[in-house]
């Protein structure tokens, strides 16, 4: 059967050697897309006409933002999958995908606002895209506390993947009525940047970085499956041939 | 296989790998709608026998308006400007105060499991129990809102606005609660994490409830935030009921 390679990755033991076989994988072009998006960024790109060398957090803010709404996304596709079909280890991929996303989202948050501090002259702008990272940092949370608050892990996974995909209903309406609700109440924001007017020295750096960010959640995710797999197995047989190896 | 009566001769056939699998659904005897007002006067009457209980919401909202005078300053005017605000949040918070409690009795003394094993939809009669805490909650918060706004300097104008907007506002808050009440079921001290998990999913209807308030004070024409408090509302009534009804599954497992 065409389906057999899907059936065999809801095995946890196959899963777990498979996420160890393909970490490298990722781990190496990972390595080099960010070291070089740092390089080019940093170092080869010319400053901004207007930002001057400030504009450079770009190149980690963007990426950032762009991982905490796909790191969401994987999230809430694994879950629905996990509730869909019942297969613990989609439910695992939920789990492991919560605690990097929130990361990214920090990331986010943290980097915005210090290229806020040159840019507004603050820290802290309600901007719409901070204020909905900031919402979308509450969701991971709430996902997490959800998490961790049952004991029963099968409750717990079915519990916080249903919330996971009720977040992800709502993050097109925060994303909209935050941008609606900032549009009544300030001018547009100065950090308006047109990326068709780019030129590929600051562009292709930065495709680089997105590409390099996309590739180390990949690669965390691995590990964190792993992780989360000998924890979820940890009374299982395979285990102790799986980690004496 | 049924159709026949099996002779002695006739041997057995095993069930069929892959075949179609009966699922048992008990049918109920009482009609959908019946169900659905006897489940709604029950909860109704409950909550009358407690009436101390029915009014700390409605007592929190005034006391959290009071707050805000004494926090910021006596004067109409400045009290004006934030009055949106102030009666948005109140509001937000008074509606999650009974959250906690919507399905957490039901659920210990096996209520939930006989509506889950009655035939009825579980989802109709959980959406009646979130109906009964709008009902008690949302509805009253909106007719107490305007008196809270008037103490805030609020113009008599703007009365209509701000009940229509509490009111349309405070049903996509029930619903979005009775979700977050569902997930938390099975925790021992939800109420914390019930806010946690709530509050963000309350953030748009916040933002465009205090919208319209605010055009109403400025005595503008709200319709159009209304309208997106109305959408929010409808997307909640089609959506929240099947989360609502599935969170609970999870806990009664």
């Amino acid at each position: 059967m065409a389906w057999t390679w899907f059936h065999r990755l809801g095995s946890p033991p196959y899963l777990y050697s498979l996420a160890a076989r393909l970490t490298p994988w990722f781990a190496w072009p990972t390595l080099v897309l960010i070291l070089g998006g740092v390089y080019g960024g940093l170092v080869l790109a010319p400053p901004d006409y207007q930002q001057g060398d400030g504009f450079r957090i770009i190149y980690v803010h963007a990426p950032s933002a762009w991982m905490s709404l796909m790191v969401y996304t994987t999230m809430a596709v694994a879950a629905a999958a996990g509730l869909i079909w019942r297969i613990k280890v989609a439910h695992a991929v939920a789990a492991s995908c919560a605690p990097i996303g929130a990361s990214f989202t920090l990331c986010a948050l943290v980097t915005g606002s210090l290229w806020g501090a040159p840019m507004w002259g603050t820290y802290w702008e309600w901007d719409p895209r901070l204020t909905f990272e900031l919402i979308l940092l509450f969701q991971y949370l709430g996902y997490m506390a959800l998490r961790s608050a049952f004991e029963d892990l099968q409750r717990a996974d079915r519990a916080s993947a249903m919330l996971a995909v009720v977040g992800v209903v709502n993050v097109p309406i925060i994303h909209y009525s935050v941008i609606w609700w900032n549009s009544l109440h300030q001018a547009p924001s100065v950090m308006k940047l047109a990326k068709s007017d780019m030129p590929a020295t600051m562009l292709i750096p930065l495709l680089m970085m997105f590409l390099g960010f996309t590739l180390f959640f990949v690669t965390v995710l691995l590990i964190r499956l792993r992780g989360e797999v000998l924890t979820r197995e940890r009374s299982a047989s395979w285990i102790r041939e799986a980690v004496t190896l | 296989m049924s159709d026949r009566i099996a002779s002695a001769g006739d041997s057995v056939a095993p069930p069929v790998e892959g075949g179609p699998t009966v699922r048992l659904r008990l049918r109920a005897a009482t009609p959908l709608s019946t169900a659905l007002g006897l489940t709604l006067a029950r909860d109704l009457r409950l909550a009358f026998r407690k009436r101390g209980q029915l009014v700390q919401p409605l007592v929190f909202f005034a006391i959290v308006t009071t707050l805000f005078p004494l926090a910021i300053s006596p004067e109409l005017s400045r009290l004006r400007d934030v009055a949106p605000g102030v009666l948005w949040v109140a509001a937000l918070l008074s509606s999650q105060l009974a959250l906690e409690f919507l399905f957490r009795d039901d659920a210990q003394d096996g209520t939930l499991e006989q509506y889950a094993l009655s035939g009825q939809s579980l989802t109709w009669l959980l959406f009646a129990k979130t109906a009964a805490h709008w009902l008690l909650t949302g509805l009253p918060l909106a007719l107490m809102a305007p008196l809270a706004g008037l103490s805030l300097g609020v113009p008599a104008a703007a009365v209509p606005g701000i009940v229509a907007s509490v009111a349309v506002g405070s049903v996509a808050l029930s619903l979005i609660g009775s979700m977050g009440a569902a997930l938390t079921l099975g925790v021992k001290r939800s109420g914390a994490l019930l806010s946690l998990l709530t509050l963000p999913l309350a953030m748009p209807v916040l933002i465009f409830g205090a919208r319209a308030t605010e055009l109403a004070i400025k005595g503008g024409s709200f319709g159009a935030p209304l309208q997106l408090l109305g959408a929010l509302a409808v997307l909640g009534l089609t959506l929240a009921p099947l989360a609502t009804a599935a969170g609970v599954r999870i806990n009664l497992e």
